[in-house]
């Protein structure tokens, strides 16, 4: 039961890892690391601001043939 | 020193075993049906060995990578484009930008001359060329903070080599994105299932845009899961479309595929990302994970025979119906992705190279993940195999050849050695519901009947071919259509940034005139292309991919150039032959090919002379086979003569790049003291993370000493540091 509770919360992990899902999160750690009392972007920001950032570049994220 | 156990030795020797017997049933079972699992068998125990030792003879010996050498992602962390990402993950965001439509359709179409000739190529390239060149731009790129491919040639060989593979990259963009969009056409073509499935993943992809900008931002896998659930209700929808009165809206023909693709790539690639990019980039990256993995259980659960020859008379005449051409070169030019692609060189810089929060990780990165693009391929040609030869062929030779009715088909596949009568033959389009199967070129739908063969077995038996033949189809067109919506985007920042240089205002990305006219630049050239193939009396995929096949390989050439003269100037002289080998035989290969191409007297072969031919023919005032009209020889003399001349021109692109790159190595060997590197300085690394997929024993006992040494723990360490 244990592992398999284990195994469960890895999948979890791995494919909110492997979506980028968890990028707010990691963005807000990043920030905190540095400064406990930085202000942070709302997600809803966050997000606008990742999916805008491949506007001014398309080769960033480019998927190939 | 290592001491060699006497258990690795055993368990090594097994692994090369079950390789070599994997080969030897291939190589010697003549004349009777071979089982998939051989193919499948050589395939694994030829990438351990590989994987095992050469690759980390290149990680160890030759790159010499540094475990405490801090990676840019862990001096440049900024927690979004650069970030230390566990390696199990980061494996997987670099195979899902590596595959695609490549590795599936270029061994389908190499099965032609049998699944020999290329399951070795496949196997021998990617060990011995494709993984080395994924790993090593991986490592010099990650060196440099993660510059392209482009910007470290411009660096470290010279403002001609640099502009000259600047500009083979955009060529090779705009025929990579024809070929891709006429393999779309070529399955959706009087196909009402497939058109309405792929038309309504349009409206999924609005909804899920919304839904992530608006309703819910950044929840990507809930999205995903239910893009999935209506991307799966449009497929079955698209049987009850295909049945009811509105099948004729949705039959279209080439010609009106076309322009419905131009018309959805200007306006796609002009929409913001996240409308339409961004959860097409989701769903399709969720549908190829999930269908690649299905496949191979599907392939291992079924065992499969393969029906085609190991070598069949079209390898050694050079005549086939697929693709004109002999052997050598033009299987390794077919191939293509799955063995060695110079696209990945674009991907294995840039990207990735931010994310590397080890510098040992770059052998399980790089050079694993192209090890399982390889296997993709592998399983493509399995697909292609198992269908019977006949049939194979009715598929996917020129309708100029084989007609366009059951009974010519018939008739013609007969004389190229093979059987199927007309029956079976509408037996087989009946299966998968659509109204032919003769000449569906493009390789995209051999796949799916292949897979619809396999996935069956499994699931739901022969009720469910139509069904998954369907699914194989839309998967396949699914990230076509987001890489022509990508490509065109990147088509259109590089037009951008090169007019930007006479005038000002097109340098402003977000200047909207600007972004139109590139965008509608950059379509129209491909669109051109892919119209030509479309109405080429002789088969666009015939005289296309070819042309495909030499720009992505010429691609790799320049990557491969770039990573010897780094090598060189780095004071690896000794170990260039890592690269330099791979350089010369694709050089060697490539430049083969366009020469015949370009050269070559026998018109099925060389651009030019079919264009004299077909010119002689004019003035003459006959009409050619397959050309039917006066109109298709005009046609014929105008694309042979635009693809020729594109041909040479890639050669002449390539042989600059080889010829700066000769030039910077000479200096250096000269000179070594005199070479300047744009390496980024060393810097000591704190991060503890293990290099391969598990943590060996010393690992762990690193990990364990500074905390980390939970597998769950690591996945909150990414940040810390």
């Amino acid at each position: 039961m244990n592992t398999l509770r284990r195994a469960a919360r890895w999948m979890r992990w791995y494919t909110r890892e492997f979506t980028d899902e968890s990028a707010y999160e990691r963005y807000v750690a990043h920030l905190r690391n540095h400064d406990p009392h930085a202000a942070v972007p709302s997600r809803r920001e966050f997000e606008r601001k990742r999916t805008d950032a491949r506007e001014a570049d398309p080769t960033e994220g480019f998927r190939c043939c | 020193m290592r001491t060699v156990r006497p258990r690795s030795v055993i368990i090594w020797t097994a692994v090369a075993l079950v390789g070599a017997v994997g080969w030897a049933m291939l190589a010697l079972a003549r004349g009777e049906e071979v089982s998939a699992v051989w193919m499948v068998a050589a395939a694994l125990g030829s990438y351990a060995i590989g994987y095992r030792f050469y690759s980390r003879f290149i990680a160890k010996k030759v790159l010499k990578v540094d475990k405490n050498r801090a990676t840019p992602a862990e001096r440049l962390n900024n927690g979004v484009d650069f970030h230390p990402t566990d390696r199990r993950v980061l494996v997987g965001h670099h195979f899902a930008a590596i595959a695609g439509a490549g590795p599936l359709v270029g061994p389908v179409l190499a099965a032609q001359m049998g699944y020999l000739p290329g399951t070795i190529w496949i196997v021998a390239g990617v060990i011995l060329a494709g993984a080395v060149q994924d790993m090593v731009t991986l490592f010099f790129s990650m060196r440099r903070d993660g510059k392209s491919l482009g910007q470290m040639a411009r660096e470290e060989i010279g403002p001609v080599g640099g502009a000259a593979a600047l500009v083979a990259v955009l060529a090779i963009m705009i025929i990579l994105l024809a070929v891709l969009a006429l393999v779309v056409v070529e399955a959706l073509a009087e196909s009402p299932w497939g058109t309405f499935s792929i038309g309504m993943t349009i409206p999924i992809a609005l909804f899920m845009g919304f839904y992530l900008r608006v309703l819910r931002p950044g929840r990507v896998t809930e999205v995903s899961l239910i893009g999935i659930a209506l991307l799966l209700l449009a497929l079955v929808a698209g049987r009850w479309v295909a049945e009811s009165s509105w099948a004729d809206t949705f039959t279209l023909s080439p010609g009106t595929l076309v322009i419905w693709i131009l018309v959805y790539s200007v306006i796609a690639s002009v929409l913001p990302v996240w409308m339409l990019l961004a959860p097409r980039d989701y769903l399709s990256t969720f549908m190829k994970v999930g269908t690649i993995g299905l496949l191979a259980i599907g392939v291992l659960v079924t065992l499969p025979t393969l029906k085609m020859e190991g070598i069949t008379d079209f390898a050694s005449v050079g005549d086939g119906p697929v693709f004109a051409g002999s052997l050598f070169p033009f299987v390794f030019i077919t191939i293509a992705c799955g063995a060695l692609s110079g696209f990945h060189a674009l991907i294995s810089s840039g990207t990735t190279p931010k994310m590397v929060q080890k510098e040992t990780q770059i052998r399980m990165i790089g050079y694993g993940s192209m090890l399982m693009e390889s296997f993709v391929a592998i399983m493509a040609m399995v697909a292609a195999c198992i269908i019977d030869p006949g049939l194979y062929f009715s598929m996917n030779a020129p309708a100029g050849v084989i007609g366009d009715n059951v009974q010519a088909a018939s008739e013609a596949v007969a004389n190229f050695g093979y059987t199927i009568s007309p029956e079976e033959l509408a037996a087989a389009a009946k299966a998968v519901e659509e109204s032919s199967l003769l000449s569906r070129t493009g390789g995209a739908p051999t796949l799916a009947i292949g897979v619809s063969e396999i996935f069956s077995q499994v699931f739901g038996g022969a009720g469910m071919k139509a069904f998954w033949y369907h699914f194989a189809i839309m998967f396949e067109a699914l990230f076509i259509l987001t890489a022509l919506d990508a490509g065109t985007r990147v088509g259109r920042f590089m037009l951008q940034d090169m007019l930007g240089n006479v005038i000002k205002p097109f340098r402003r990305v977000s200047w909207l005139p600007g972004i139109w006219i590139c965008s509608a630049a950059i379509v129209a050239v491909w669109g051109y292309f892919l119209w030509v193939g479309v109405h080429e009396p002789l088969g666009g995929i015939n005289q296309l991919f070819p042309l495909f096949g030499i720009a992505n390989q010429l691609l790799a050439a320049v990557a491969l150039a770039v990573c010897t003269t780094l090598l060189i100037k780095s004071g690896r002289l000794k170990w260039a032959w890592v690269t330099g080998i791979p350089l010369a035989w694709d050089t060697v290969v490539t430049l083969t090919a366009s020469w015949q191409k370009v050269f070559s007297g026998d018109p099925a072969v060389g651009f030019f002379q079919q264009r004299a031919d077909y010119q002689a023919a004019i003035e003459r005032g006959e009409v050619l086979a397959p050309a039917k009209s006066m109109d298709d020889m005009h046609t014929v003399v105008t694309n042979s003569t635009v693809t020729g001349t594109l041909a040479a021109l890639f050669a002449v692109l390539v042989i600059l790049v080889l010829a700066d790159c000769t030039r910077v190595c000479i200096k250096a060997i000269r000179n070594p003291a005199g070479t300047t590197l744009h390496e980024a300085p060393y810097e000591q690394s704190k991060l503890v993370a293990p290099a391969g997929l598990i943590a060996t024993k010393e690992e762990k006992e690193e990990l364990a000493a500074v905390g980390t040494g939970s597998p769950e723990g690591s996945e909150k360490r990414g940040e810390s540091g």
